[in-house]
């Protein structure tokens, strides 16, 4: 019997606020336990949310970036559930009115393009974080309660594991490039639930689903998958029944492990928040963010490969990240050289950041400097063998490459007035060389270019040199 | 020092003129407190050492070195604040409510929180952990409730003023038994910053006074937009004592006949006698329906009890409050402390609102409840299309006695059916003392559109005037 | 609808409550009459009708993306009702029953 398999992703995003969804807490990571709450994230008696205009904003971005339409009214609701990291024992969500509805993607698996639908995406806030102890407590750190989430629900459109992992990717790049989330799966600001049931080919109604929460890794999210519709045919196929249940992804085995088995739907008890009024999103509003939307990582890719000619690989490497690329692209509108700014981008900076384990943001080359770094190179002020030199200076201490050149006399010598006088002296001194080149021997010339450099403490522009003592060497 | 012959025109010309030192009044009123509470235990917490702000502004103030009560469901900075629950009998808040914040800047006195049905569920002041309140007219009678604390503190002239909050009447109705004024403003005009939440979209705080003009002064403080409350509205509030002294000629009064049919007897004439004297004096009376008011009860339980359900769910043991001694398990910490810590009809209430937001009783309920709310909402403004004020009793009988009706919430429900629609609509209503029945005090009630606290002062203060209430004391305050 | 015992366990589950057989017995029979009363509320009615679930003037409120420390509620001020506490942690026993989110 053949199967056909039914999947759908519910992704997290933590948006990239710099104060909560709903109290001005300040967003961080790694502060001290509960010092980055205040009597709203407490939800102390008395107090009331008052919502954070920039999580619309942020939401809004990816709902445009999707194909979805905004929602022109959404009202929050309560979702009522007890759990020591949820302090008011309701999460405030968008249950009956979400942001945004009926988004879609495209991706392609095998060569082949799929449009995956979006169902819908709303904003809510995160709870905060309980740690287990061994000694029969737990730890209850409320610095995450009320970090603004946006939730996209996608539409049950994927059959394989393999268009669930293309769907993950390609939505990841597109929040990514918008700017509203960190993406980053080791640090939960991307987090991934699935659902799975199967169905024998040609059965209209779909299966029993099962979920699967808080994955790990895209590679967890395939894997798992693909382990689910083989146990799920297998059961089926021994005349079993698969039941609504939750399970876990066992890292070390490769199965899913058998969590919860649920009894009908858990009651949450939705209903309206009566504490904030309605959102009523303006037609105008939302025209203004879709002006302010960066080019996706698509149109980027376009951009580097055909306007600028790099080479595909080297724009996949640029736009690994939404930073990267961003970096790159103020380089070149300071002035850099396409090809040339790529190149050090891929190579130079990103060993810097891999050696010292640092990202981009945390360092202190600008994109000013590396264009101005790229334009010396270019014009022949410095060597490349300089330049390792005036890069290691600008990005660690952010110094300006022009003055630092300037002021350390390292600027390349190609002064004509200067070299010619020297060309002449060097060939006058070293007549065998001019036998030898006579003689068709190439060295020559790299014995007498050496002779410039030493001379010239290595400041002497090669290109210069090369060509000046070709045509000294072609005179006698 | 007793308030029963004062106004704040009257103390503030006092403290001015250095008659009466605001030091001295702190002292003397927080003496009084604990003296006269001994009858009416109408306090839940008294300020040992009261003492007014520092460099008191008399002409800029009205409030300034007045003490004002405050109902123990608003949050102060450093002082307990219980709602009158054994949950949060030990809770020692760490912010201000917004109203607390104006009355700070008003350079109000503080004295201390007033007794409350806990969580403000209920109508009598009887379910508080902190005891019975007792009605200064009767002290075998309830003083109504929620706010009875406030209302018989207020009646006893133990303040001039105090703050209530009103749900579904809880300022109205005790106002009412204890013969002084007292308004729940239109919802969204008072900040509920710092108000725990019984019922969000219905809770408003508001002002009990024995004169309609002190209410007035009050309410001119604590009005107004606020950054923290989302919900409440930034529009300019008026200078409310200029409603006060004004007459009522040419006056669109409506008497809904369905409020006058819950009424009969004595009651009824001594409201019927309100009535007549607004004609007299030139209004035009209307006799108007407001046929969906047999729904409003069920209405109200519905969208009250569905909100506090949700709302009193941070009560868990877990942060703050009544955590159970004897709990094992996370599991345990919940149940032990919220069944240990609520009382019997904050758990009805619960359950109540759990039930008719649960999978399958939503669209019958919850949801129904809430289209019916709109239809009560249109009632009342076709009856403001053609009508300034609405009219009639606050209450179907006067203060009941004390244990009388705690056995049995249906009849206890049914007892709130001619307030709760001002919360359901989220107009401004108050309740200003009609007379007396059988010597107990009966209170007319006011209503007018949202935002027209005006035309609710303007009639309360001329009916006060006519009938001259506010001159009886309270029987059991008399020497 | 009727109330049965079975429904107010459920109800009394969802909300973190527990009652004896007596209370059980009580509430049943005190929710079956409010109940009742409430089940009047399906006479009207309310084809078409919008629901009011808050009576506000106002909408779409929303406050700009500033982080603040608020004056006085730093981590000891906002503890200090915790019943138990450890190491800046609120200290709760352990978990043994998991809820949906988690």
């Amino acid at each position: 019997m053949n199967f056909k398999s039914t999947i759908g992703l519910e992704v997290h995003f933590e948006l990239k606020t710099k104060s909560k969804i709903f109290s001005p807490s300040p967003v961080s990571y790694g502060a001290k336990p509960n010092t980055e709450t205040n009597v709203i994230d407490w939800a102390m008696p008395g107090v009331l949310p008052m919502v954070n205009k920039d999580v619309y904003r942020l939401g809004i971005m990816v709902a445009l970036a999707t194909n979805a339409h905004v929602l022109p009214t959404t009202h929050f609701d309560r979702k009522n559930y007890f759990y020591p990291d949820n302090p008011k024992a309701y999460q405030i969500t968008q249950f009956f009115q979400p942001l945004a509805r009926d988004g879609y993607i495209e991706v392609e698996v095998n060569g082949k393009k799929k449009r995956i639908g979006i169902h819908e995406m709303h904003i809510e806030e995160d709870a905060g974080k309980n740690t287990h102890g061994t000694n029969g407590f737990s730890y209850v750190d409320l610095n995450r309660q009320g970090v603004p989430l946006l939730e996209v629900v996608s539409e049950p459109d994927m059959e394989t594991p393999e268009e669930a992992y293309a769907y993950l990717e390609k939505l990841r790049k597109i929040v990514q490039f918008t700017g509203a989330s960190d993406v980053k799966m080791e640090e939960g600001s991307m987090r991934v639930d699935t659902n799975i049931s199967i169905r024998p080919a040609g059965q209209k109604e779909l299966g029993t689903k099962v979920e699967m929460k808080n994955l790990n890794s895209f590679d967890h999210v395939r894997r798992s998958l693909a382990y689910e519709q083989k146990r799920q045919e297998q059961v089926l196929l021994s005349g079993g029944r698969i039941q609504v249940s939750t399970r876990r992804f066992d890292e070390a085995t490769g199965k899913t492990v058998l969590e919860r088995v649920k009894e009908g739907a858990a009651d949450y008890r939705y209903f309206p928040e009566p504490d904030i009024a309605p959102d009523h999103i303006s037609q105008e509003w939302i025209d203004e963010i879709a002006k302010t939307l960066p080019k996706s990582a698509y149109e980027r890719y376009d951009d580097y490969v055909n306007k600028f000619g790099i080479k595909p690989y080297d724009a996949n490497v640029l736009l690994q990240t939404k930073e990267s690329s961003d970096f790159f692209d103020a380089a070149v509108a300071a002035g850099a050289d396409p090809t040339l700014a790529a190149n050090w981008m891929n190579t130079q900076v990103n060993g810097y950041l891999n050696d010292n384990r640092v990202e981009l943001a945390d360092v202190k080359l600008t994109p000013e400097n590396l264009a101005k770094m790229i334009e010396l190179i270019k014009d022949g002020t410095i060597s490349s063998k300089i330049a390792k030199k005036v890069f290691a200076e600008t990005i660690e201490n952010g110094t300006d490459p022009k003055k630092y050149v300037e002021e350390k006399g390292m600027v390349q010598l190609s002064d004509l007035s200067v070299l010619e006088p020297m060309v002449k002296k060097v060939v006058d001194n070293n007549p065998q060389s001019v036998e030898d080149f006579k003689n068709g021997k190439d060295r020559a010339i790299g014995f007498l270019v050496g002779q410039i450099m030493k001379e010239t403490r290595g400041k002497a522009n090669p290109k210069v040199v090369n060509k000046l003592l070709n045509k000294e060497l072609a005179s006698r | 020092m007793n308030y029963l012959n004062e106004t704040i025109d009257s103390l503030n010309k006092k403290l001015a003129s250095g008659e009466l030192s605001a030091e001295d009044l702190a002292k003397a009123t927080t003496e009084n407190i604990k003296e006269t509470d001994k009858k009416l235990n109408a306090w839940i917490t008294v300020e040992d050492d009261a003492k007014p702000a520092e460099n008191l502004n008399f002409a800029k103030n009205k409030l300034a070195g007045i003490p004002i009560a405050i109902k123990d469901n608003i949050v102060t900075n450093g002082v307990k604040t219980t709602a009158a629950s054994h949950i949060l009998d030990n809770f020692m808040p760490m912010y201000d409510a917004t109203v607390i914040t104006k009355l700070k800047d008003a350079q109000a006195t503080f004295v201390g929180k007033t007794n409350m049905d806990e969580f403000a569920m209920g109508s009598s002041t009887e379910h508080s952990y902190f005891g019975a309140t007792h009605n200064p007219w009767n002290l075998d009678k309830v003083p109504g409730g929620s706010s009875g604390g406030s209302a018989a503190a207020v009646a006893g002239g133990q303040v001039v003023a105090a703050l209530g909050s009103d749900t579904g009447g809880s300022i109205r109705q005790p106002a009412a038994f204890n013969g002084i004024f007292g308004i729940k403003p239109t919802y969204g005009r008072v900040s509920r910053w710092g108000l725990i939440a019984f019922a969000s979209s219905l809770d408003q705080i508001g002002v009990m006074t024995k004169r309609v003009k002190d209410s007035a002064e009050v309410l001119n403080v604590i009005a107004g937009g606020d950054e923290h409350d989302s919900t409440v509205s930034t529009r300019e509030v008026p200078d409310f004592t200029k409603f006060i002294g004004q007459d009522v000629k040419g006056l669109r009064v409506a008497v809904p006949k369905e409020y006058m049919d819950a009424v009969s007897g004595e009651m009824r004439e001594v409201i019927q006698k309100q009535i007549d004297t607004l004609k007299d004096a030139g209004a035009i009376i209307n006799e108007v329906s407001l046929p969906h008011t047999k729904y409003v009860v069920p209405t109200y339980y519905i969208v009250a009890s569905s909100e506090a359900s949700s709302n009193l769910q941070r009560y868990d043991g877990i942060r703050y409050g009544y955590r159970a001694k004897d709990a094992k398990n996370l599991l345990d910490v919940y149940l032990k402390s919220r069944s240990e810590g609520f009382g019997t009809e904050v758990k009805r209430r619960i359950m109540l609102g759990s039930f008719a937001l649960s999978a399958g009783s939503y669209d019958k309920f919850f949801r129904q409840a809430a289209k019916v709310r709109t239809l009560i909402c249109n009632d009342f403004e076709k009856i403001f299309a053609e009508n300034d004020v609405i009219v009639g009793p606050t209450t179907t009988e006067p203060a009941f006695g004390i244990g009388e009706e705690v056995s049995d919430p249906i009849k206890m429900y049914n007892n709130d059916i001619l307030t709760i629609s001002a919360n359901l609509a989220g107009i401004p209503a108050a309740s200003v003392p009609a007379g007396l029945v059988d010597g107990m005090p009966v209170g007319l009630q006011v209503m007018a559109k949202r935002f027209d606290e005006g035309s609710v002062f303007r009639v309360a203060d001329f009916i006060e005037r006519s009938n001259k209430f506010y001159e009886k004391t309270p029987t059991a305050m008399e020497d | 609808m009727e109330i049965t015992e079975e429904l107010i366990k459920h109800v009394a589950e969802l909300s973190r409550l527990e009652f004896s057989d007596d209370e059980v017995e009580t509430y049943t029979k005190q929710m079956d009459s409010i109940i009742n009363m409430a089940n009047e509320l399906s006479e009207v009615d309310t084809e078409g009708v919008e629901e009011t679930v808050q009576v506000v003037d106002r909408d779409t409120v929303f406050r700009e993306d500033k982080p603040e420390h608020w004056q006085g509620q730093n981590r000891e001020t906002l503890m200090e009702n915790v019943p138990e506490k450890a190491n800046g942690f609120i200290k709760v026993p352990v978990i043994i029953e998991k809820d949906d989110n988690e």
